[in-house]
This record gives C-alpha cells, structure tokens and sequence, in this order.
C-alpha cells in the first residue's frame, strides 16, 4: 500500500466514525426533547428520597442524589477491592496447588477451576445468596460468645457487620475470579524454565524457599498483566450485585433512573465513575509492574 | 575409605519397557574422576542426575557420601546428599535476577545458614579461583557463556561439596570458550576433588579422568582407565563410538 492509499484510507475512516458520532448525537437529541427534560445535572442536588440498606457513610433518604451515587460508588469499591484480595489470595493458592507436586491437590484444584470457569456468574451469586445466606433460618444462627455471628441477615463479628447481600458478593466474585487468576498464576510458574528448579534444587534449597526466591521472582512479570485484566473483569463483574440486591453504583443507578428518567446523565456517571476505577486499578497495577521491572537490574 | 559413590544395578524407565538405565552398577572414590560417554540418549544424564536426587530410579540401591537411597526417594536424605554434592548444568541455569554474587551467596546462606558476610567473601574467593571475580556484580546476561559458566562452577562449590557431577559442561559454548573452563575443571581435579563428568572431550578425558564409562541404551558398555578406552576399548560398540567422535 502506497502513502496516497494509506491517506486516502485514514480519511475514509475518519468519516465513517465521524458519521457514528453524529448519527449518536442526533438520536441523543431527540430522545432528550421527547422526554422533555433537558440535559442537565442540577437535579443531582434533590433529594434522593430512597432509603440505603447499606451506607459506609451517614445517610438518609433526604439527602441528595449525588450523595446515594457517592455511596454507591464507595460500596462498590468496597466490594471490589475486599473480593480482589480475597480473590487473589485464593487464586494464588489454588494455582500452586494446581502445579504442586501433590498430585491429589493438584486434581482438585484443577476440578475446581473447571466447574468455576464453567457455569455463569450470575449463577454462583444466586447460589451464594439464596442456598448460602438466605437458606440459614434467622433463629437458626451459629453464635459464639457473641463475637461472631453468622445468620441470614448476614455475618457480625465484634461489633463489625458484613449483609448477607455483601458477602454473597464478596464470595461469589472472589470464588469466580480466584479460578482466573489461578490459571494466570500457573501460566507464570510455567513460564519459568525447569533448569531454574533443578539448579535450586540441586543447591539443596527446599520447594518453599525455591518458589520464594527463584521462581515468583522470575515469574512476576508474565503474572502481573494477566492479573491487571482479572482485576478490570472482576471490577466489571460487580455490577451483578443488582442480582442480589446489593446498592452498589450500578443498582443506585438504575433506581434514579426509574425515578427521575434521567437515563442519559446516569448513564454518563455511570461510565465516568468506571472509568475512575478501572483507571485506577490500571494505574496502581502500572505502579508495581514498573517497580518490579526496576528491581530486575537484568535483561 | 568409605567410596563416594555407589551404585547397584540401578534400573529405571520414563516410559514403560524403555529403559533409560539398565542395570548400572559402578564406584567412585574419592579423589577420583569418573568421566561418562556415550551416544546421545544412551542414560549418561539419568544417571548422573540420580546421584543427586533429580530423577528417581526403579530399582537397585545406591549410596552417596555414605547416606544410602533407594526407589522411595526420602526427602530428608536427598536434601542431605545436596548440601554435600554440587552440579553444573549444560545450559548453566544460573538465575538471571540474581547477581553473580549473589547466586554463589544464595545457598551458603539460606541452606547452611552462614552469615551474609562470611558467604560473600568464600563467594569471591572462589570468583577469583575462577578468573571472574571482577564481574561479581554483573548479572549472568551480562556474561559470556564460558564466563557464565565458571560462575555455574564456583556457585557448585559454594557449599564446599565432597562431590561434583557435571552434566556436558562445555556442549553449550563457543569452542573458543571451552579450554577456560576445562582448566578451571582440571585445576579441581588437582586439587583432590571427586568429580564425575559426561562429557564429550577426549582431551580432558585423556588427561584428567581416572576411568571412562561407555553407555549405550541404558547399559554399561565398558568401564575402564583412559589409556585402554582411547587407544585399545574392548568393546566393538565403544570403538565404533570413538570413531564417530573422530570424524567431527
Ligand atoms: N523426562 C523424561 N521423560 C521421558 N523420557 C526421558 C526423560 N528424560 C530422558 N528420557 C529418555 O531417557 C533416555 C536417556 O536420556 P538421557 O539420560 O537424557 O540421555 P543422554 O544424557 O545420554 O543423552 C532417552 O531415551 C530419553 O529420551
Ligand atoms: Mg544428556
């Protein structure tokens, strides 16, 4: 292809996306005069006159919209990031077990990744929800010493409460996400040559000190953008919470809109504040692999 | 004296009714140097590679250092026999995020449990036997293979092992670069080290090595001292072996 066709081509392109945006705006235009409401976000600051099961900071129903999507928002980073830990520290383990020498950990890892990866989120949270909490009888809660307490309304341990909705979450997108990051894992072991394990080895060096001081090290850097994307998936994935009645961004999202009709402004703050997030997960996962990057003084 | 190395009738097979060791049995003692030869997949890695514990064998009986192993594989043992017996590698496998003091240090100090300080300065004493010890703070990319594997040799020698097996040391390098590390192998045999070595280097075998070992299939064609196997081997498959060598 010579530069004229290359030229000729690009502007090509630039009219079909510039053609989409218009034709996108066009529609937006006429969907907003039918609705007759405008675009605009002064309505934000009305009261939200809906109640929050869950808020981490004070709120009544009298406060504004904006302040429900905030604490939206806060619940929904609160949930993603306790699943990304619980997540990746059972991804971790799984995916050892899965390339260990133990052949019988080695099965059961492997059959737990396969009936994760399997069947549908949406699925597991259901089962989570309605056989793991809901199916507990209220009066039939395991109660010890008053310190931890688990029942259908949820687990309460020293004074701290965890609903049943947010740890149906918790556990579903940690179980789904940890079967992913577990296969990331094992690709990273494998990346790493077996004449590595047989010099540390051969140096008398046990399996556990190998792993710790060859092998991850090694392996980090196929490890850490695989788990940058499990990481987005799983931030993706918590907008399911609606699922189980958990007010995360999402849910509260879709209550305004059935209350106010304004789709478009919330469709829009729904997209920044994802955008916010996976921006942020991107950024800090950018963060590490750079450092360890650096530390690796060879090439 | 106690035999450093002894083995009877090992046998053992990856896959079934292919056996990659066939009833091997021989003794090293100590001081001596064993050099083993034979065609590609005749078992010279196997079986090297069990007197350290990297492969298992099926059946037979064998006795490293006096610490004595069979087909269970006891861990506890195989850990004993590696802190006492050192190896290198055709390919070297130093580890590449590691500095080259640092990979001679990492043994001493987390196996023997010995003091940072005291592993760094053994660490460059033996860098300097080697002739490498200005590149102590390089990382193995940055050195060439005959290089790197001095350094394979002394980070062997780190935990002052009774024992060094050698897996073809110099197949992996630049013929230019292999004399460096076959005088930094006979200047160990000198010193009084048992060392077994699969190699291919008649010169080295010539000089240095107290018995040769013929494989072929699995089996111990021939055993004896260099100066037999080279100019007289008793055995037909051995000539024709030394042969093939000859003409490359
Ligand atoms: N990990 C393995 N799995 C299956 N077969 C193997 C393995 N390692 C070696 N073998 C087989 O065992 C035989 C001996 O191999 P090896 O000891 O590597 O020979 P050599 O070092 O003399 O070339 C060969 O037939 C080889 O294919
Ligand atoms: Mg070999």
């Amino acid at each position: 292809m010579n530069i004229n066709q290359r030229i000729f081509l690009q502007f090509g392109i630039c009219i079909i996306i510039f053609g989409l945006i218009g034709i996108l705006i066009n529609n937006l235009t006429i969907n907003l005069v039918r609705t007759g409401l405008g675009f605009n976000f002064s309505w934000l600051f009305k009261p939200a006159s809906f109640a929050l099961a869950e808020h981490p900071l004070p709120y009544t129903s009298s406060d504004s919209y904006v302040w429900a999507l905030f604490i939206g928002w806060l619940n929904s980073l609160k949930v993603i990031f306790s699943s990304l830990i619980l997540a990746t520290f059972l991804g971790t383990l799984i995916g050892f077990a899965r390339t260990g020498k133990n052949s019988l950990l080695g099965l059961i890892s492997a059959g737990y990744i396969t009936i994760i990866r399997q069947t549908p989120l949406l699925l597991q949270l259901m089962f989570w929800y309605f056989v793991g909490f809901l199916g507990l009888k209220d009066n039939m809660f395991i109660q010890i010493k008053n310190i931890f307490n688990i029942s259908n309304q949820g687990i309460e341990f020293s004074g701290l409460t965890f609903s049943s909705e947010f740890l149906a979450l918790l556990l579903g997108l940690s179980i789904f996400t940890s079967a992913y990051i577990a296969e990331v894992i094992r690709g990273g072991i494998l990346s790493v040559s077996r004449g590595q394990w047989e010099a540390f080895r051969s140096l008398g060096l046990s399996e556990r000190q190998g792993l710790i001081r060859i092998v991850i090290p090694q392996a980090l850097p196929a490890i850490i953008p695989g788990l940058t994307s499990q990481y987005l998936n799983l931030a993706k994935n918590s907008t399911l919470a609606i699922a189980v009645g958990y007010s995360d961004i999402y849910a509260i999202n879709d209550t305004i809109i059935n209350q106010t009709g304004r789709s478009i402004e919330c469709f829009i703050i729904l997209l920044v504040s994802f955008l916010i997030l996976n921006l942020l997960i991107t950024n800090t996962m950018e963060i590490i692999n750079r450092l360890i990057l650096k530390s690796r003084k060879y090439s | 004296m106690e035999p450093i190395v002894v083995a009877k009738n090992l046998t053992k097979s990856y896959t079934k009714g292919l056996r990659a060791l066939d009833n091997v049995s021989l003794t090293v003692n100590q001081g001596k140097v064993l050099v083993v030869m034979g065609p590609s997949g005749s078992g010279k890695s196997t079986l090297i590679r069990t007197f350290n514990g990297l492969e298992t064998f099926d059946k037979g009986e064998l006795s490293i250092l006096g610490i004595k192993v069979d087909s269970t594989h006891d861990e506890r043992k195989i850990q004993k026999i590696r802190r006492r017996v050192g190896m290198v590698f055709q390919q070297f496998n130093l580890f590449p995020h590691l500095s080259i003091l640092e990979n001679i240090t990492l043994a001493p100090v987390h196996v023997q449990k010995r003091r940072q300080i005291e592993a760094e300065e053994y660490g460059m004493y033996l860098l300097s036997q080697m002739g490498i010890d200005s590149h102590a703070k390089k990382y193995p990319s940055q050195l060439s293979g005959g290089e790197q594997q001095r350094v394979a040799i002394a980070r062997a020698l780190a935990l002052k092992p009774k024992l060094l097996l050698f897996d073809e040391p110099t197949s992996a390098l630049d013929p230019e670069r292999i004399t460096e590390v076959l005088d930094a192998m006979r200047r160990l045999a000198e010193q009084g080290m048992t060392m077994i070595v699969v190699t291919h280097e008649i010169g080295f075998a010539k000089d240095v090595s107290d018995q040769v070992l013929f494989m072929d299939s699995g089996k111990v064609i021939e055993k004896s001292p260099p100066n037999i196997f080279f100019s007289n081997a008793r055995h037909e498959r051995s000539r024709k072996f030394l042969n093939q060598l000859d003409k490359h």
